[in-house]
């Protein structure tokens, strides 16, 4: 017991770290949900192509001549490539796989997700290899700041920074959705997209916001876990969407603040059943959550329980 | 079925401009079927036009063929005397359509502002808007009250007034309704149709769609009836009212459904 109270700190800032990163995920999941009542499976490699595009930003910046940049700027310059990239991939997805298929069964378009998230996976693996992609990133950050100490407790710089970058961009979401004309227009057609419509409300522009800011938070989720543990495989998508699509129906899936807590949450516990089972069982919490919740709260926690989506 | 043809005299040669909409032999689908069959219907500028018919008769497919949101494959849907067959819905609601649609359909998870908001959306003269909202406030007071509570809290008469709230933020010279009167306690329903009578009488067109036929030709100058895509009657609704057909398909029954 002295042991795990001791951790409690450091397993408090790993919870934080994979918290921030399973919400930045769900956020993605629960906005497409919510205006198009479909599971976007091809999410996951988004946040995967999110870590080879970050790799090769940095790779860029430290090959090409680029003038000396200060390392913080270095680090939202990629993370905003990166956000910028994957939101137009999203994009693509949407305009290519998805809205081809709107008004057809919920089922066609569950495949075609699928189908995108094959297809992805192997382009990646075809341009990039098997091989894990290891971020060169020592220089950026001295190791005299990479760990620091407080009261006799080891943090991370880096986990410390995951946190403040996904939950500033969790707040500037909440803003912009609460809000903004943008972002009402979206809430919007979330509750009712014939409604929206009827008050002149360009539905189809609303859906490639929605898929814009879902992908962008998606790729911003993959960059930060790869400079985290400075490398990235092609693979690591599947997972990843899991997990966010986990914390997404936790929390109320269609639901964007349901998605935030249902991340947070879910990094919270992992990373506390860490210090208490082995952590071998990581992943089994996650999905022993995810059974738990849909057999006696399918509509999360926070989610709405509407008889049927209107 | 023959088509009854009731003479209409006041209003076409009162009116010389353009109607405010007009259909014209419309057809429209929904995939391989067809629900309008060749479909002429015309409002004019102020005028309270009720369209009568069953169950999936087409009613609430006209209104969305004026909307530009069902597409005609053939015939015209004329907005002012222009095609609106290449126009957005966006572009419809801009030119002044607004719509309360059938079963209301408030935003269930916005505040009753931000419903009301919604309604001004393409408009972008925060300050007028504002009046208009207070406007709104003064015509339905107890939306004020529940100003800040969320949509799905309100009863069926609040959601109904707020549904004509929003759609009036728009600033409409035409105001569709679907079924009004769904739904409500005969109180409501003589409330919601003085309503709709004062908008009308501060110039607003309505193009109302009724179930309850002797309720709303009360209150209509004109009207349609739609069987199975069709339009069967059309007159003026005092003629409508005394036509023997209506009488007996419409209005007959004594309650005045259909
Ligand atoms: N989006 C749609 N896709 C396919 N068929 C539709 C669609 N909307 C309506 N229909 C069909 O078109 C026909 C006319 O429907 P519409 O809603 O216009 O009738 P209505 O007169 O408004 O009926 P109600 O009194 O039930 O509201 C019906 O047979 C309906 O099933
Ligand atoms: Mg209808």
């Amino acid at each position: 017991m002295d042991i795990i109270l001791q951790e409690l700190p450091q397993q408090l800032v790993n919870g934080l770290t994979l918290g921030g990163i399973y919400a930045l995920i769900a956020i993605g999941y629960s906005m497409v949900y919510g205006v198009l009542s479909m599971l976007n499976f091809a999410h996951g490699e988004v946040y995967m192509i999110g870590g080879f595009t970050g790799w090769w930003v940095l790779h860029y910046f430290s090959t090409q001549n680029v003038p000396f940049m200060h390392a913080s700027l270095v680090i939202t310059v990629t993370i905003l490539v990166v956000m910028l990239c994957c939101g137009m991939l999203g994009i693509l997805i949407e305009r290519v796989a998805y809205r081809p298929l709107r008004g057809a069964p919920r089922m066609n378009l569950l495949l075609s997700a699928l189908g995108v998230s094959i297809f992805l996976q192997n382009l990646v693996l075809t341009l990039q290899g098997a091989k894990v992609k290891v971020f060169h990133i020592s220089h950026l950050i001295p190791e005299s700041v990479r760990t620091f100490e407080i009261g006799g407790v080891v943090f991370s710089f880096m986990r410390l920074l995951v946190i403040a970058i996904s939950f500033g961009m969790m707040l500037i979401l909440s803003y912009v959705i609460k809000q903004t004309r943008a972002g009402k227009a979206m809430r919007a057609t979330a509750q009712d997209i014939e409604a929206a419509e009827f008050m002149g409300i360009d539905v189809d522009r609303i859906v490639m916001l929605v898929f814009f800011v879902g992908s962008a938070l998606g790729g911003a989720a993959g960059i930060l876990v790869s400079l985290l543990f400075t490398q990235v495989d092609y693979y690591v998508g599947f997972q990843a969407g899991l997990k966010g699509f986990t914390a997404a129906v936790l929390g109320g899936i269609g639901n964007i603040k349901g998605a935030m807590l249902g991340g947070i949450l879910l990094g919270l516990t992992e990373a506390l059943a860490v210090s208490v089972f082995p952590s071998a069982y990581k992943d089994v919490v996650a999905f022993t959550i995810l059974i738990i919740v849909l057999i006696f709260r399918p509509w999360g926690l926070v989610g709405e329980k509407l008889p049927e989506k209107v | 079925m023959t088509k009854h043809q009731i003479p209409n005299t006041k209003y076409q040669t009162l009116n010389t401009s353009h109607p405010l909409i007009e259909l014209i032999n419309v057809d429209i689908f929904y995939g391989s079927m067809q629900v309008l069959f060749s479909i002429s219907l015309r409002v004019f500028q102020g005028e309270l036009i009720c369209l009568l018919g069953g169950n999936a008769s087409g009613k609430s497919s006209t209104l969305k063929t004026i909307l530009g949101i069902c597409k005609p494959s053939k015939g015209r849907v004329l907005l002012n005397g222009q095609d609106t067959g290449k126009l957005k819905t966006r572009d419809v609601i801009s030119k002044g359509v607004s719509i309360v649609p059938e079963n209301r359909r408030i935003f269930p998870h916005m505040t009753v502002l931000e419903n009301l908001e919604m309604g001004a959306y393409l408009r972008n003269d925060r300050e007028e808007i504002r009046k208009d909202m207070e406007n709104i406030f003064d015509l339905f007071p107890i939306l004020r009250e529940r100003s800040l509570k969320q949509g799905i809290t309100l009863s069926g008469g609040e959601q109904q007034m707020l549904a004509m709230g929003r759609a009036l933020l728009s600033r409409p010279s035409l105001l569709l309704m679907d079924e009004p009167s769904m739904g409500l306690s005969p109180r409501l329903v003589d409330q919601q149709f003085e309503i709709i009578q004062k908008v009308n009488s501060m110039g607003t067109a309505v193009l109302m769609v009724e179930q309850n036929a002797s309720m709303a030709l009360s209150i209509a100058d004109r009207g349609y009836v739609l069987q199975t895509g069709s339009v069967v009657i059309e007159g003026n609704a005092e003629e409508l009212i005394n036509d023997p057909m209506m009488q007996e398909a419409y209005l007959g029954g004594g309650d005045g459904d259909v």
